[in-house]
């Protein structure tokens, strides 16, 4: 059991800013996200894309902002789990709470800040007939172990960087890779057309295009797929795996079953005071959130961040009070040991 | 308004709306589309209106002439499911003078 003071659900900016107003109050934050790298948007979606209104930052690159705020509140030493996706909350008699996550992982703290933006990033599942009951069972949309397709036959669909990455992967695992995409041009990183282009020259990989999957066979497994081309005709191709990699769409997923009150696909929070939804000790701040007069935007979620911050620290620390003190002032002690101050002014006659 | 057009969108439970769309605010269409909220926050514009995600994609029903695609439009509807000779990113349509009288019909949610 991971136990900390603020449990993050939520790795995006909103959610890493919260460690370092946690942290100037003493609180230790843990943080869960379904990707597999802290950023949220900012480092799946579009990580070289620039962002104009951070205030102080006329122009930062969305990659660039995660590694700043991954700097910032690196001395409060923030704990991580990542990948996993945060399935339940329950709350004990104590007050607290226990998140657990899709693989089991359990967290506990007396505070959660919901910091989950448009919700965690799922696999998009083409509309194919049957291919539910066949996932697990030959069909997968994320490749997590790629050693159990070890000389195995696989099918993978896409057009974008994961299916290219995955089919020359897997072009030495497999004992036969097909890569089918609905058009003849791929949209990836250069080398990565290129490395598919040299494999199936070396009849390594098998593309088909322009072509779709539209139909799945099998008994208890995965037996053969239906490909049809553009132009109308079809052909069956026998495969142990397919493998649909359409990119990922964020869906607010359990999240939606906390008993939350939810409007227009967000948490709705009390904005007059600190963003705490209808479960004390739950809070919900940046995208997730919605109130009158609601903004999406970076700025608003760390504002959202440093108020939840101040109500968590009452609820972890009843009765005792506060002044907010100013960094440039008090300076920033870290919970590895390190401390940041601002220079001492020189005190010295002149003569 | 002298400023406004008319456009006509279909949403996703096959409902017609007529909507007078301001020519004057940068809008593009997805835009207009959460303007006047027929589709639920958190469906459409996802990425905010970057041709990364297709939360927009919608067919274009009346023969207006648009700007051409480019190609991550092109890229991005080449991944989208539902995809049809009509499809667009509304995302990547601006909103001008021109598109007085433009019917569209909102594609399915992925």
């Amino acid at each position: 059991m991971i136990t900390t003071d603020i449990i993050i659900i939520g790795a995006g900016p909103t959610g890493l800013f919260s460690v370092f107003e946690a942290g100037l109050l003493k609180l230790k934050c843990h943080l869960i996200d379904a990707l597999p790298q802290p950023g949220g948007q900012c480092s799946e979606i579009y990580p070289k894309k620039p962002i104009y209104d951070v205030p102080a930052y006329p122009e930062i690159l969305a990659g660039e902002l995660t590694d700043k705020l991954l700097e910032q509140s690196k001395q409060f030493e923030p704990g991580f789990t990542l990948g996993e996706r945060a399935e339940t909350i329950e709350k004990q008699t104590d007050g607290s709470f226990i998140v657990t996550t899709n693989k089991g992982t359990q967290h506990k703290a007396p505070v959660v800040a919901i910091a989950g933006g448009l919700g965690s990033f799922e696999p998009r599942k083409p509309s194919i007939k049957h291919l539910q009951s066949f996932e697990d069972k030959g069909v997968a949309y994320m490749i997590k172990d790629p050693e159990i397709y070890r000389d195995q036959r696989v099918v993978i669909a896409g057009g974008g960087d994961s299916a290219l990455d995955w089919a020359i992967f897997l072009s030495e695992v497999a004992s036969e890779v097909v890569l089918i995409h609905r058009r003849n041009e791929f949209r990836g990183a250069l080398d990565s057309v290129d490395k598919v282009q040299e494999l199936k020259n070396k009849g390594l990989i098998k593309l088909i295009t322009p072509a779709e999957v539209t139909a799945v066979f099998g008994k208890s497994k995965l037996e053969s797929i239906e490909v049809s081309n553009l132009d109308g005709s079809s052909q069956r191709i026998n495969t142990d795996n397919f493998i649909p990699l359409f990119g990922l769409s964020p869906k607010l997923g359990p999240i939606a079953n906390w008993g939350l009150e939810i409007e227009k696909n967000a948490i709705k929070v009390n904005n007059a005071l600190d963003y705490q939804t209808n479960i004390p000790g739950v809070f919900a701040i940046g995208d997730v959130n919605t109130y009158p007069g609601k903004l999406k935007l970076i700025l608003c979620g760390f504002h959202e961040a440093t108020l939840m911050c101040q109500a968590a620290y009452k609820i972890i620390n009843p009765g005792k009070r506060y002044v907010l003190k100013y960094t440039t002032v008090s300076g920033i002690d870290g919970f590895d040991g390190s401390r940041k101050e601002a220079p001492k002014a020189v005190v010295k006659s002149i003569d | 308004m002298a400023n406004d057009v008319n456009i006509q969108i279909t949403d996703r439970d096959g409902t017609t709306h007529d909507v007078l769309a301001p020519t004057d605010m940068a809008l593009n269409l997805m835009e207009v589309i959460r303007l006047f909220e027929l589709a639920p926050e958190g469906t459409i514009g996802v990425c905010g209106g970057m041709a990364m995600c297709a939360s927009c994609q919608c067919y274009i029903i009346s023969s207006h002439k648009l700007n051409e695609k480019s190609e991550d439009e092109d890229a991005m509807l080449s991944e989208a499911f539902n995809v049809k000779q009509s499809s667009r990113l509304g995302c990547q349509i601006q909103i001008t003078n021109e598109l007085e009288g433009l019917e569209i019909k909102l594609a399915p949610e992925d």
